[in-house]
């Protein structure tokens, strides 16, 4: 189970080794600081993108739940002049209703997720757009908020307070999937959904869960990135982040198909990630070929995988064998 | 005596740790219907394989018209005329009659275009079916086909390909009595054309009907040949497992009990007309008979939960129960074994101990972290009670036998408080031994206390294993059998609903 995760952890390491060895610049406390800042805020959205892909579901929304809830946020907190505790509330609470109707149309309404989180792509962004008429929005000159922006945007003995959080959310979040009885169901209802519902298990709300939860932490992730980015222009605002947080799942060992994935595999392929984007900077490619990058690696990931998994199902249809052939010498044994 | 088609000589196959066959040879005449036999992993299949050129050989030969082979490519093998009807058919749904027969044949018309000339295909597929006699057209979607004439289809795909022997694997595991008596016409004519079959089958039944010869494999051995005057189901018996089988039928410890489940006036969607009442008393096997299709899986999974009864009552000892979804079924003690194990039953890719607590995680779970010692240890008990075969419980469920995956389906309830469990179909692919323990395990259960209902399409299995049989025919419950009345021809009359018809008439 874990050889998967500490194949990516070597592969980050020696790429890390290399990049650290033509330029040390990569292995500066400022830039390693700056990487587990990129970590924290993208690690957070691919763990909740994670447990949906862990259903058997996707979630293709959150580059746009990031630029709606920004401006919700913004909008709340600047505007509105609320108190920042309320409208920190609000904004994950937002989230985390956007993410229950995504859960209940795909289990209730038996849509499709993808076609569920594409049509939320294309919606959320074109509310953000059209409530600002397209302009960019900011913080301006409001105030009292220092505490929050502490929170979300400072650092604690030089350690970015994104990763810090992110650490505990993994934490939480590994002993809910991997431990808890809801993770367990999880697992259950991706592998086969319908065996699940025969033993019992109440598939669509723990499916529902699953959209909810990552709905929560994307609410959550939105005003750690207005914080990042200090304004939130609507229409480039988080572009293609729900891709960022795919790559991570599937690199981490999430199989689309559903029914597996763990949390380290996440948060280590968001940290391969964006050590990838650093090196691109680090080694000076063309940042144009960054995508380009990412893609390759992505790709080439998956199919060394693919190549690991093979030889495991060789080695299962062995045991397999091995084990109908001692059921066989037994009974034969009964017989005589 | 006629020519041999083909002919294995001395087969032999390892895997690395395993033989899979050892030294088998078998020989099949043109026009000869060869029933071939054997327990799960006797080598069936793989004998089959090899000839179908799949697999290998260690080492024998393949001797087709006189020319010996040491391996043959699938093309090799289509080239001299060996085809197979699968167990699993493969077929392609999404597309008619005539295209699956000619897949990767197709005629072709329009020249550089390429394009798939439909009347020739058509033209050509035709005359196949009706040789076969079937009720369908080359242009019927195969989708909207039954089991059994998806079945044809598949014997006109080997027909079509000029096919000289037909190998047929399991080929009546989901068909009806009638279907499977149609499908043994089709093959007596298939042998007046000079067809040769290979029919391999756990139902020895239709194995006695059909086969000139009997060829009987165990422990990937040949252990026996029986001519068609020898052919009898307790030879057959005897060769496959080795020792003689004692009746199927273990009678009660103490009659049933009071108490029970009663069904009253239950209408399911799928028959909104008809409205089923049954009781099943605790302590005894009601046996539930019928053709595929009368609504006893239906009747099973709206006793479940999983599709909701339209309307009706369902009592446990008299207390009425509303159950809207399988949480509420469970929650009152009533279980199913489903039909289909690796679809509905089983997580095929995850440990044995995970799929045993599945149903009752909390308990190994307080503060709803769930204890993997404990889990182990409650999957452990249940392996060793159950005589799960495998090396531990930390074993994927993909590995194991049928016999053994369905024991880890039963492991499941019987680790919490059962006090209905419906069988559906319980030893369907399952091999000799492990069916004979499966019934041992119903009896215990019922002696128990606990209220068996099993439905079943093997007639040897009602028969012999239930303590009454209902028997249901399109949606409803045609009639009730107590022990002394059982015979196959009973319920057989009640399954294709002649009895209700006398009654009626009767009445008129």
């Amino acid at each position: 189970m874990l050889k998967k995760e500490l194949g990516l952890l070597l592969l980050i390491l020696a790429v890390g080794a290399i990049t650290g060895a033509i330029n040390p610049q990569f292995l500066s406390q400022v830039n390693l600081m700056n990487l587990a800042n990129q970590i924290g805020l993208f690690g957070l959205i691919s763990i909740g993108v994670g447990l949906v892909i862990i259903t058997g579901g996707i979630e293709l929304s959150v580059g746009s739940m990031f630029a709606l809830l920004g401006i919700v946020f913004l909008d709340l907190l600047i505007n509105h002049e609320i108190a920042w505790p309320i409208a920190l509330g609000l904004t994950v609470l937002g989230g985390t209703a956007l993410g229950t109707v995504h859960g209940l149309l795909v289990t209730k309404l038996k849509m499709q997720p993808f076609v569920v989180t594409l049509c939320g792509l294309l919606l959320y962004r074109g509310i953000a757009r059209w409530y600002t008429a397209d302009s960019t929005q900011g913080f301006g000159y409001g105030g009292g908020y220092e505490t929050l922006e502490w929170l979300m945007s400072g650092r604690t003995y030089g350690v970015p307070h994104t990763f810090m959080f992110l650490v505990l959310v993994a934490v939480l979040m590994g002993v809910v999937l991997h431990r808890s009885v809801y993770g367990r169901y999880l697992f259950a209802v991706g592998k086969n959904e319908e065996a699940a519902r025969y033993s019992g298990i109440p598939t669509k709300a723990v499916i529902t869960a699953a959209y909810m939860i990552a709905g929560t932490l994307a609410g959550l992730s939105s005003v750690f990135f207005v914080f990042y980015t200090q304004s939130v222009s609507p229409s480039a605002h988080g572009n293609f982040y729900e891709l960022y947080a795919i790559a991570a799942a599937v690199l981490g060992g999430c199989s689309l198909r559903g029914g597996e994935g763990s949390i380290v595999g996440i948060v280590l392929g968001t940290v391969l990630l964006q050590v990838l984007q650093n090196l691109v900077n680090m080694l000076g490619i063309p940042s144009s070929l960054n995508f380009a990058v990412m893609g390759a690696v992505i790709l080439l990931g998956v199919l060394a995988d693919q190549q690991l998994q093979r030889r495991r199902q060789l080695k299962l249809a062995r045991a397999g064998a091995e084990a109908r052939s001692l059921a066989r010498a037994e009974s034969a044994g009964a017989a005589a | 005596m006629s020519e041999i088609l083909l002919e294995l000589r001395a087969i032999t196959k390892t895997y690395p740790g395993v033989t899979a066959l050892n030294g088998v040879s078998l020989g099949v005449r043109k026009g000869e219907v060869v029933g071939l036999i054997g327990e799960n992993g006797a080598g069936k299949s793989t004998l089959m394989k090899i000839l179908g050129g799949v697999v290998s050989p260690t080492s024998g030969s393949i001797v087709i018209d006189g020319v010996p082979h040491a391996a043959m490519s699938v093309r090799q093998a289509a080239q001299a005329g060996i085809a197979f009807v699968h167990q699993e058919l493969n077929l392609f749904e999404n597309l008619d009659v005539a295209a699956n027969v000619y897949i990767g044949r197709e005629p072709r018309t329009g020249g550089f275009l390429n394009l798939v000339d439909n009347a020739a295909l058509h033209r050509q597929v035709k005359p196949l079916l009706q040789r076969l006699g079937v009720d369908f057209a080359p242009g019927d979607l195969v989708e909207n086909l039954s089991i059994a004439q998806r079945q044809m289809v598949e014997i006109a795909k080997a027909l079509s390909m000029d096919a000289r022997v037909i190998i047929m694997d399991e080929p009546t595991s989901s068909l009806t009595l009638t279907e499977t008596d149609k499908l043994l016409q089709v093959i007596a004519d298939l042998k007046a054309a000079g067809v040769s079959v290979i029919y391999i089958s756990h139902r020895l039944g239709e194995v006695k009907a059909c086969a000139d010869r009997v060829v009987v494999l165990r422990d990937g051995r040949h252990v026996g040949d029986l001519a068609k005057g020898e052919i009898a189901h307790a030879a057959m018996v005897r060769l496959m497992i080795g020792r003689d089988l004692k009746s199927i039928y273990i009678p009660p410890k103490a009659g049933p009990r009071e108490g029970g489940v009663a069904i009253e006036g239950l209408v399911t969607a799928a028959f909104p007309e008809q409205r089923v009442s049954l009781h099943v008393r605790r302590g005894e096997i009601l046996g539930l008979a019928g053709l595929i299709g009368s609504g006893r899986t239906t009747l099973a999974q709206a006793l479940f939960g999983i599709v909701p009864a339209l309307s009706g009552r369902i009592a446990l000892d008299g207390r009425p129960l509303a159950i809207r979804s399988p949480q509420d079924a469970i929650r009152e003690g009533l279980y199913l074994i489903p039909e289909d194990r690796k679809r509905s039953g089983l997580l095929l890719d995850m440990p044995i101990a995970q799929n045993i607590t599945l149903a009752d995680l909390r308990r190994c779970a307080p503060a709803m972290l769930v204890d993997t010692g404990r889990e182990g240890e409650i999957a452990e008990a249940q392996r060793r009670s159950l005589n799960i075969k495998a090396p531990s419980v930390a074993t994927d469920a993909v590995t194991l036998s049928g016999g053994n995956q369905q024991k880890v389906v039963l492991a499941k309830w019987l680790s919490m408080r059962p006090k209905l469990i419906v069988f559906d179909e319980p030893t369907r692919g399952i091999d000799v031994g492990a069916k004979s323990e499966i019934y041992t395990l119903m009896r215990d259960l019922a002696d128990n206390g606990v209220a068996i209902l099993m439905i079943s399409s093997d007639m040897e299995e009602v028969i012999g294993v239930s303590d009454r049989i209902a028997v249901m025919h399109e949606g409803r419950v045609s009639g009730f059998l107590e022990r002394p009345d059982f015979s196959e021809h009973n319920v057989l009359t009640l399954a294709v609903g002649h009895a209700a018809r006398e009654e009626a008439a009767a009445h008129a």
